[in-house]
């Protein structure tokens, strides 16, 4: 059998969607497949060697299961974005869900190729120095090249 | 059935069972046999896809106290 490959866009940077590439990532990983991802526009918030910013608001999420009902004027307000996210993730420690760190070393110790968009790297000014190593960084055109040999392809 | 390594992946979710998995077969011998205990209920399922997937053969998928014991030879 042919070796499978994926190409993962990962655009956003909130602890729920932070989840998706990763997993799917690292899961293709270990069944063999050649995965790259992409990461750009919030999603480059995931390369960060610091994740800690990496949070959940409670607000306009109307599909996050909640333990009482919460009113928006409630969600809006100081303190429930970071109570949100120490509970998302205590709940996920508890669980026994990978942390993102745990995930993205995975990734990488799989060959998981992960690629930074430059693009945004330049827009938001952030340094290399932000970054963890081991990634690479290019353009939409070095990545539609991968992207259009493989057998999944997908925008998260 | 005997086996020559034992992984316990209790308590871990998807896709942990499956990645550690590959990682423990990977300093093994072909032909070795590694045995792996999962509480999460996905792992049934992604044992079966991991071994089709690559190459490696599920001796054996079964419950035990509550947990999954999966056998799986290194190809």
């Amino acid at each position: 059998m042919a070796q499978k490959k994926m190409a993962i866009i990962a655009t956003k940077g909130a602890l729920d969607m932070a989840y998706p590439p990763l997993i799917l990532a690292s899961t293709a990983a270990a069944l063999g497949w050649e995965v790259q991802v992409f990461f750009t526009f919030y999603g480059l918030q995931l390369l960060r060697k610091d994740l800690s910013g990496i949070h959940i608001s409670p607000l306009a999420n109307p599909a996050m299961p909640m333990p009482v009902p919460m009113p928006v004027v409630v969600q809006m307000l100081p303190g429930m974005e970071a109570m949100a996210t120490s509970m998302m993730k205590a709940k996920m420690k508890k669980k026994g869900v990978a942390s993102l760190e745990e995930l993205r070393t995975l990734c990488l110790e799989a060959d998981v190729k992960f690629i930074a968009c430059q693009m945004t790297v330049d827009l938001f000014e952030f340094s290399k120095d932000d970054f963890i190593g081991g990634i690479e960084f290019g353009g939409a055109a070095t990545f539609l090249k991968f992207a259009g040999e493989t057998d999944v392809c997908l925008f998260i | 059935m005997s086996y020559d390594k034992e992984f316990d992946a209790s308590g871990l979710a998807c896709p942990m069972p499956i990645v550690k998995t590959k990682k423990s077969l990977a300093d093994m011998a072909s032909g070795q046999v590694l045995r792996v205990i999962a509480t999460d209920p996905g792992s049934v399922s992604d044992m079966q896809a991991f071994t089709e997937q690559t190459g490696h053969t599920l001796l054996s998928s079964t419950t035990e106290n509550k947990k999954y014991i999966f056998l799986i030879k290194k190809a």
